[in-house]
């Protein structure tokens, strides 16, 4: 088991490098000159390559890339272009806020996909089953930004139950300690902005947890479905097993693998800052971080954005292969 | 003379009920103003950015020596009492207003002027290496040097006469900063602005929100909003919600598609002002360009296309009512305006007819360069090229339509490789210079940098334009300016297209807001009814 994690984290660093290579080339093959955007509109030829010597832009690409590199080594991602701000800094404030939302849609999600799945799977060709599938198959189809704004026109407007933007209200207050509402909310003994923030949660959270939800559901259904009929489960309802026992302890444990690949994969999408959902709901995350700075050809931003969401997947994947092991004992890593 | 007293009344009315919020009742301190914004501010300071939505943020914290007149380009005193030019025209002596606070309690005064300018344009200065200073370079780079005088008074050199160099001075860019807080803070200045406006800085989260609050020592007498929260909301259609359900008090950028529903809630109040600016049709008339193509040299076939173009409909279905249809290259709401030309009305027959007359009866082949991209003064150019495309194949003229990234785009438009291009203007200090020497003269047909990309040279244009530069008498300016725009029409280089308005939305009992046709924010008069 050591040995396998040792082994797994090894392979973080040449996944890394691939992905930092990649993104490093990639974004000066597109087309916009960050210099372009920073020295302005009117700028002079000789005033742009100005800007473009003082970023270090006018070097050679494999230069600019060792460069990088050899600063990213030291745990430093540079200096954003359009913010003049330490990348790295940039990104830990703007985490947080996506830990977070990914955090509540997950919970959602998983609430409510496993449920369905096991209800279809347990019922399988009955009324729920049918409305609980084409659901989720709506839920997969819907665009996230309709979903939004129906909410938000729904919950936030019409019924007037929920705000519809932001992460706090204005006359909110709250001393920031991790950068997780909720949490820093608990810490600072403050309900109101406990309550506040776990408001402004409810409809970004349902409106990212719905296709995963959905992804989750289908799954959960289709990998009861396969247990449900194996022998063993036939030899404990022959025991006279209470179907409680036999659905939740063994079905559901025995099926749990597909499930947890399909929560793992989409939390670690989901930590890569959802874009959609960020820009409708005003969110403050990463995704939005990583569009502004696409579109402000911010090549340090647009780098050190992808290298975090590239490790935060990786680590995602590798904590959900250990689960694994502690869910299904047969498996063992060597 | 009464029928225009008549006239001048129900203008002003109609411009004061449609630009501003009425002041019918007496202003009441107090409240926080939540202004929902498209996004948030790159840096805040006021010399170091180029965006709108920054500009917006340090408006509410910094002043110049002069300031615009509300809701309109003329200047007026604001940290400068009164100013002197000398008789060559080359130095300016700029008087004080003395007992002016930053918001760190340090004296506004010479010192900080000569602070505030130096550090953009002195390379020894040690706050220089702190910024790009991109507008500096390209709005002041005549100017040679700033000094004290005396503690409140101030010394400012030209290399050559610049009459708009006063509209200028009314600019973000030369914004007073406190010194004290730009060497206590050096790089991190922009997270920690001070200045002498109406409001000072308390506290930023990035992509989330921006708070302000009144600045009790403010010359001008404290504002009446106790706070103002400007709220980072990138989707229109959300901001909308936000503001229908009254969590916020404003929002800029409304979505075209949601006018109508903004227009129909008694709650909500839509201004509107024409901006300055400018979309236009250029046809390329030099004859030293790549993209050179006969008929563009005969003014005939210019006005030809002038009257092939359904100008109302583009303005009407394509920006959706978000402009005005343009008749000069100068938007209305700039002094200088010359309202006296009569447009080339939409007529193809007439348009037939002048290219008969120049020798094409069958029309001709040509190509028509589309932006890639949405502007301000250019929405949805892909549709307006298609649009123009069918007005000219009304007529016999066959124009295919090129598109290219947007970079490259303005690098081939510069470069004179269209025959006919799209291309628009966004001004910078409101001066009617910065329109027609910048997009014009022929000074600026400079294959490969042109900003005159119809290449189009007129000595005569040119004389007047640079007379207008060196004097600084105001009505002859005026004057001037008004015969450029005849020659101009005259002369047909473009299809001036529309001028887009800039739109904000308020609650109902917002009060006091006036927009700016430069979109700069003055928050000083605003209040909350309650």
């Amino acid at each position: 088991m050591k040995r396998y994690l040792v082994k797994r984290l090894l392979l973080i660093i040449p996944v890394l490098l691939g992905v930092s290579m990649i993104v490093f080339f990639l974004v000066r093959l597109a087309p916009g000159d960050p210099a372009k955007v920073l020295a302005g509109e009117h700028a002079s030829p000789e005033f742009i390559q100005a800007v473009r010597e003082k970023w270090g832009l006018d070097k050679p690409l494999y230069v600019q890339y060792f460069i990088w590199l050899r600063s990213v080594l030291r745990g430093d991602l540079g200096v954003s272009i359009a913010t003049h701000t330490p990348v790295l800094q940039e990104l830990l404030t703007r985490f947080p806020a996506t830990l977070e939302l990914s955090i509540v849609a997950m919970f959602i999600a998983i609430l409510v996909g496993v449920t369905a799945g096991i209800i279809s799977a347990v019922r399988q060709y009955s009324i729920f089953d049918y409305l609980s599938m084409t659901g989720a198959l709506f839920g997969i189809s819907m665009p996230v930004f309709w979903l939004g704004l129906m909410l938000m026109l729904i919950f936030g407007l019409r019924f007037d139950l929920l705000p519809i933007s932001g992460r706090l209200s204005p006359e909110v207050t709250l001393r920031t300690v991790t950068g997780l509402h909720l949490l820093d909310a608990l810490l600072t003994w403050n309900g109101r902005a406990f309550l506040d923030a776990l408001a402004h949660l409810v409809l970004p959270g349902v409106a990212l947890g719905t296709i995963p939800a959905a992804l989750i559901a289908r799954m959960t259904r289709s990998s009861m479905l396969e247990v449900i009929r194996q022998d063993f489960i036939r030899t404990e309802r022959a025991k006279g097993l209470p179907e409680k026992t036999v659905i939740y302890k063994h079905a559901l444990r025995n099926a749990l693998i597909p499930i947890i690949t399909v929560i793992g994969m989409e939390f670690g999408l989901l930590l890569g800052g959802a874009i959609l959902t960020e820009t409708v709901f005003a969110w403050p995350g990463l995704g939005r971080y990583t569009v502004d700075a696409v579109y402000a050809r911010d090549y340090p931003a647009i780098q050190g954005a992808v290298l975090f969401i590239a490790l935060t997947f990786v680590l995602v994947n590798l904590f959900t292969d250990l689960l694994y092991a502690s869910i299904n004992p047969r498996i063992r890593y060597r | 003379m009464k029928r225009f007293l008549l006239f001048f009344l129900v203008v002003s009315v109609v411009l004061w009920s449609t630009t501003g919020l009425g002041f019918s009742q007496e202003a009441k301190p107090g409240g926080t103003l939540i202004f929902g914004s498209a996004g948030d501010a790159a840096r805040l300071d006021p010399a170091d950015v180029t965006d709108g939505i920054s500009i917006t943020r340090t408006d509410a914290m910094f002043e110049g020596l002069l300031r615009y007149k509300e809701g309109s380009t003329e200047i007026e005193p604001c940290l400068a009492e009164s100013w002197d030019v000398s008789e060559d025209g080359l130095t300016f002596t700029f008087h004080l207003r003395k007992g002016v606070k930053f918001h760190d309690g340090t004296d506004f005064n010479a010192d900080a002027v000569v602070y505030s300018y130096k550090r953009q344009f002195d390379p020894n200065h040690p706050f220089y290496q702190y910024g790009e200073w991109a507008y500096w370079k390209w709005m002041f780079n005549y100017v040679k040097d700033v000094e004290k005088v005396d503690d409140y008074t101030v010394r400012i050199t030209l290399s050559e006469p610049n009459a708009s160099f006063l509209t200028s001075m009314a600019m973000f860019t030369v914004a007073i900063v406190s010194p004290t807080a730009c060497e206590k803070y050096g790089a991190d200045f922009f997270k920690n602005p001070v200045g002498t406006g109406p409001f000072k800085f308390v506290e930023w989260v990035k992509d989330d929100h921006l708070t302000v609050e009144a600045f009790d020592d403010y010359w001008g007498g404290r504002p009446y909003l106790d706070r103002i929260i400007f709220r980072v909301i990138p989707d229109p259609s959300v901001r909308l919600l936000e503001l229908e359900k009254g969590t916020i008090d404003c929002m800029e950028y409304p979505s075209p598609d949601d006018l109508e529903r903004i227009k129909g809630n008694p709650d909500l109040v839509l201004l509107e002002t024409a901006g300055i600016n400018v979309g236009y049709l250029a046809m390329n008339a030099g004859e030293d360009t790549p993209g050179f193509e006969k008929p563009f040299a005969d003014v005939r076939v210019r006005r030809a296309i002038n009257h092939a173009i359904n100008k109302q409909e583009i303005v009407e279905y394509l920006y959706k009512g978000t402009a005005v249809a343009a008749k000069n290259p100068i938007p209305p709401s700039m002094w200088g305006y010359n309202d006296a030309i009569q447009d080339y009305e939409y007529n193809p027959e007439k348009a037939r007819q002048l290219l008969q007359e120049a020798g094409y009866p069958n029309g001709f082949e040509t190509t028509l360069y589309a932006m890639p991209v949405s502007r301000p003064y250019m929405f949805d150019p892909p549709k307006i090229a298609e649009a123009i495309q069918a007005d000219l194949e009304a007529v016999g003229i066959k124009a295919k339509i090129y598109t290219v990234e947007w970079g490259t785009y303005l690098q081939e438009t510069e470069a004179g490789k269209h025959p006919m291009c799209l291309l628009g203007w966004i001004g910078d200090n409101g001066d009617p210079d910065n329109f027609l020497y910048v997009l014009l003269d022929k000074d600026n047909a400079i294959v490969g940098s042109a900003g005159n990309v119809a290449f189009y040279r007129n000595d005569e244009l040119h004389d007047i334009l640079i007379k207008a530069q060196r004097t600084y008498d105001q009505e002859e300016r005026t004057r001037l300016y008004l015969k450029a725009q005849e020659i101009i029409h005259d002369d047909a280089p473009w299809v001036p297209l529309a001028h887009a308005k800039l739109q904000m939305v308020f609650k109902k009992n917002v009060k006091g807001f006036v927009l700016h046709p430069l979109d700069r924010k003055d928050f000083r008069k605003v209040w909350i009814e309650k």
